[in-house]
């Protein structure tokens, strides 16, 4: 057998309280592209950045070509020949592609040389970008890719990729793997970590599966299934969504009529005038690539940011887009953001307390303004009962949670308040697949018991799994409303991209 | 390069053991601090922390300078919870002072037992009533309230400067800048005969509480805390921050009112032109040297109290220079406030490497 090209030998990390990293054997051969596997808290992060030099194992060996080796730098891992593409871009918005490549590289060299070099990888590898465009112009697509050819400028024999498609549409996800193979062909070796099973499949060769710091099984991903990958992840059988006849009534419970909002946020994205109507028993997912009005939509909806005109949002038939968060909640809205922390929860706050955040009008305090103690505490015992909330009593600090179990009590929490309306942003976002199937189970009961519900989310599997129907955001506009029958992925891809010129077409900027 | 690491489970032992230790490192610095200036260091720590307790009247004047700190203290602990920075209790405790004072001397001559109360009331909705300028000045056009508050402070100077030197001096006190001397239903009450300690203290104790209540059981109360750990939650759950930063700004600026109006009606008996030496700003220490718990604030009151004392025996008896007490009550501060880090946190050495 050839050598490896890494070679990771018991490697051990621990921080206070927690062993991230326990033993850790992995080998990746020349032109392997091996998936790291694992749900949030795997220990997948902490591994790679011990390969790539941010921070030490207190134990293990590392071996580059066969020879032990310790890397103490980024810088020493990057002469190594290992490059590494983050899940979020260290990339300085002011300077254009070549000089922000420039920056990465610390042996000394002509900027000029280096734009001709730029030109010929971005052409060999698929990877169209050009040099002298400013960062701030480009789309999230191209910003990887800039820094994808910072990496492939130094000539690496390890590419690390952590969490690469999380922000690409499918289109752009198709291109990202084209380049990826090429690169393997070449004799790179590339590490890609990543939840989703799907690509895992189609691109790797070897996973490493690990599950609490520990390597809980090797693989060859394409002989797998999803579902046997996912059970290797969460260790045990995965629980399926079942889902119900729908409670489809004419009702409409949430109306959008022309909705435009200016983003307080200098970096946000403007609401460009959204129509749309949600029905009782009825569940919309509107899908969409990160940083495409979400974020405002979601807050527009709750009242956190308010509408010019009040006719703009209306719940159950009244104009509510100028009034507080508070006042919605009152004619029957629930809301589950798409930050647990410091958002849906006080952090530093026991669940108990948390019940109170948003219970205050749900007999939770007197009419003299004090706390009902006895009523919040019954009320988080019941949500941490029903929605299977693992902490520490309801004592516990929401700090202390998972994300998985905090969203399952923040989803609950909402949900047995019996709202006529739940809006929900990005509900399993870095969730494990066990809880992901209870929220989604509770999402689907809730619509077939009359609610009717939104769902924001980036996750395209989980939009048809649960929703009735589908939209898209793209830069602050809403694509037309489809039944999840009658649409498929790739054509809500396309959408994703703002291909969808129902309106004045010219205006659809598309990053091509 | 140091760092500090959040522990994870902080002990409760050494969290009843941090003032203990403090207590024990303030007394062997305090033997070097001494020694070096060549003073005695037995004598020195004890007419610093036992000499000023050891007569009733001292155990009054402790009483009696805690007072002014922990009624400004409370107030300042429910907008220090909820992230509304009101640094001018010092302002809001003299125009409490002025107020209150006012209506003493406009009823002089004329007076009766509800006097008193009137006044109490006056003076703290006259700091209720400045307290609410930087508030509105923070609601309306998001002015920094640190600043705005901290510069009305001397503004309320001016302002009694003004009337005791002006308007308010007394006719028959040869021009001092004073004003006359309140009638007796217009001083308070003496709780202990052959001290200053007066009726002021059992109010600060009893407002104390009812604070306490507020923050703890009311939903209000939630409502300041959860702003000031989350804002984001706060706003997402549909509470009026500018509510918060009202109602703030509201409840301490009438607790430093009340705290200028007992130290005219109560320690001093008119209006003179420095009514505080600087209790509004010890107290913004005092409110996290409690660590914003009631409880914990009437402690460091009688703590930052006695250093006062202390500090003002030391100069006297000891002759010592006013800058060697300074010196010696930082260094109390510097080890309360530093075990008390770290208990919570502790030291790492050497930097970790991070991604450029």
């Amino acid at each position: 057998m050839a050598t490896s090209q890494l070679e990771l030998k018991g490697i051990t990390k621990r921080y206070p309280g927690v062993l991230a990293n326990d033993s850790i054997d992995l080998s990746i051969q020349p032109g392997e592209v091996h998936a790291l596997l694992g749900e949030n808290g795997a220990g997948k992060s902490t591994l790679v950045k011990i390969i790539y030099g941010v921070v030490r194992a207190d134990s293990g060996e590392l071996r580059w070509k066969g020879e032990p080796i310790s890397i103490t730098s980024p810088n020493q891992a990057r002469s190594l020949g290992i490059g590494m593409v983050f899940q979020h871009f260290n990339l300085f918005e002011t300077l254009t592609v070549a000089e922000n490549i420039s920056l990465g590289i610390d042996a000394d060299h002509d900027l000029k040389v280096l734009t001709s070099e730029i030109r010929e990888i971005s052409e060999r590898y698929g990877l169209p970008i050009n040099p002298h465009q400013h960062v701030h112009e480009l789309s999230v697509g191209e910003r990887q890719r800039v820094e994808i050819i910072r990496c492939l400028v130094q000539d690496p024999k390890l590419l690390i990729m952590d969490e690469p498609t999380s922000v690409l549409t499918p289109q752009e996800i198709a291109k990202l793997f084209e380049t990826l193979k090429r690169l393997s062909s070449e004799g790179c070796s590339i590490l890609y970590i990543s939840h989703k099973l799907e690509e895992i499949q189609e691109l790797c060769d070897h996973a490493t599966v690990l599950r609490l710091g520990k390597v809980t099984a090797t693989c060859t991903p394409r002989d797998e299934t999803p579902k046997s990958l996912a059970e290797m992840m969460i260790g045990s059988e995965l629980p399926v969504c079942k889902r119900t006849e729908s409670a489809y009534s004419p009702d409409v419970r949430l109306a959008l009529r022309g909705l435009a909002i200016t983003s307080p946020d200098p970096h946000g994205t403007d609401l460009k005038g959204i129509d749309l109507e949600v029905r009782k028993g009825e569940v919309l997912g509107i899908a969409g690539v990160a940083g495409n009005g979400q974020k405002e939509l979601l807050a527009t909806i709750n009242g956190e940011i308010l509408s010019p005109r009040a006719e703009m949002i209306e719940l159950n038939g009244e104009a509510v887009a100028t009034s507080s968060p508070a006042a919605r909640r009152d004619r029957g809205l629930g809301f589950v953001p798409e930050e647990r922390l410091g958002r849906g929860a006080v952090p530093e706050m026991s669940l108990a307390f948390n019940a109170l955040l948003t219970g205050n009008q749900k007999g939770m305090v007197s009419d003299k303004g004090f706390i009902d103690f006895a009523h919040m505490r019954d009320y988080a015992t019941k949500v941490r009962e029903r929605f299977d909330v693992r902490s520490d009593g309801i004592d516990a600090e929401a700090k202390s949670l998972s994300g998985g179990n905090l969203q399952k009590f923040i989803i609950g929490r909402e949900i047995m308040f019996g709202p006529e309306l739940l809006i929900l942003g990005h509900p399993t976002w870095g969730v494990d697949v066990g809880a992901a199937t209870t929220i989604h189970q509770a999402i689907v009961d809730l619509a077939s018991g009359g609610t009717a519900v939104v769902v924001v989310s980036e996750d395209l599997d989980e939009l048809f799994e649960i929703c009735d129907s589908i939209a898209v955001i793209a830069e602050g506009r809403l694509s037309p409303i489809r039944a999840t029958s009658d649409t498929d992925v790739e054509e809500i891809g396309r959408w994703m991209s703002g291909q969808f010129g129902e309106e004045d077409g010219a205006d659809n900027h598309v990053a091509a | 390069m140091l760092r500090l690491e959040p522990r994870q489970t902080t002990s409760v032992q050494m969290q009843y053991a941090t003032p203990v230790i403090a207590g024990v490192l303030t007394i062997v610095a305090g033997i070097i601090l001494f020694s070096s200036l060549g003073v005695d260091p037995i004598e020195a720590l004890y007419t610093f922390f036992v000499k000023p307790l050891t007569s009733v009247y001292g155990l009054g004047e402790w009483a009696l300078k805690a007072t002014p700190l922990l009624l400004c203290a409370i107030g300042l602990s429910v907008g220090f919870r909820g992230n509304v920075w009101n640094i001018g209790a010092e302002g809001q405790l003299t125009i409490g002072a002025v107020c209150g004072g006012g209506i003493a001397l406009a009823f002089y001559g004329d007076e009766g037992p509800w006097l008193l109360p009137l006044m109490l009331l006056c003076g703290g909705l006259g700091g209720m009533l400045y307290g609410a300028i930087p508030a509105f000045l923070k609601n309306r056009f998001n002015a920094n309230e640190i600043l705005t508050s901290l510069m009305l402070v001397y503004v309320s100077i001016q302002i009694l400067g003004y009337l005791v030197h002006g308007p308010w001096r007394d006719p028959d006190g040869y021009n001092f800048p004073e004003s006359r001397l309140f009638d007796d239903y217009g001083l308070m009450p003496v709780l202990l005969a052959g001290t200053r300690l007066h009726l002021g203290v059992i109010i600060a104790l009893v407002l104390t509480g009812v604070i306490w209540v507020f923050m703890s059981r009311s939903f209000q109360g939630y409502k300041v805390t959860v702003a000031g750990q989350a804002p984001a939650a706060a706003a997402y759950a549909g509470y009026s921050r500018k509510r918060v930063v009202l109602i703030s700004f509201l409840i301490s600026g009438f607790m430093a009112g009340l705290a200028g109006i007992t130290e005219v009606s109560g320690a001093i008996g008119q209006l003179v032109p420095v009514v505080s030496p600087g209790y509004g700003f010890a107290a913004i220490i005092v409110a996290f040297l409690g660590r914003l718990h009631p409880v914990g604030i009437v402690f460091a009151a009688f703590l930052i109290s006695l250093m006062y004392l202390g500090g003002e025996a030391l100069q006297i008896n000891m002759k010592l220079p006013l800058a060697v007490t300074g010196v010696f009550q930082g260094m109390l501060l510097f080890f309360v406030l530093g075990s008390e880090v770290l208990v919570r946190y502790r030291i790492k050495i050497g930097t970790q490497a991070r991604e450029a």
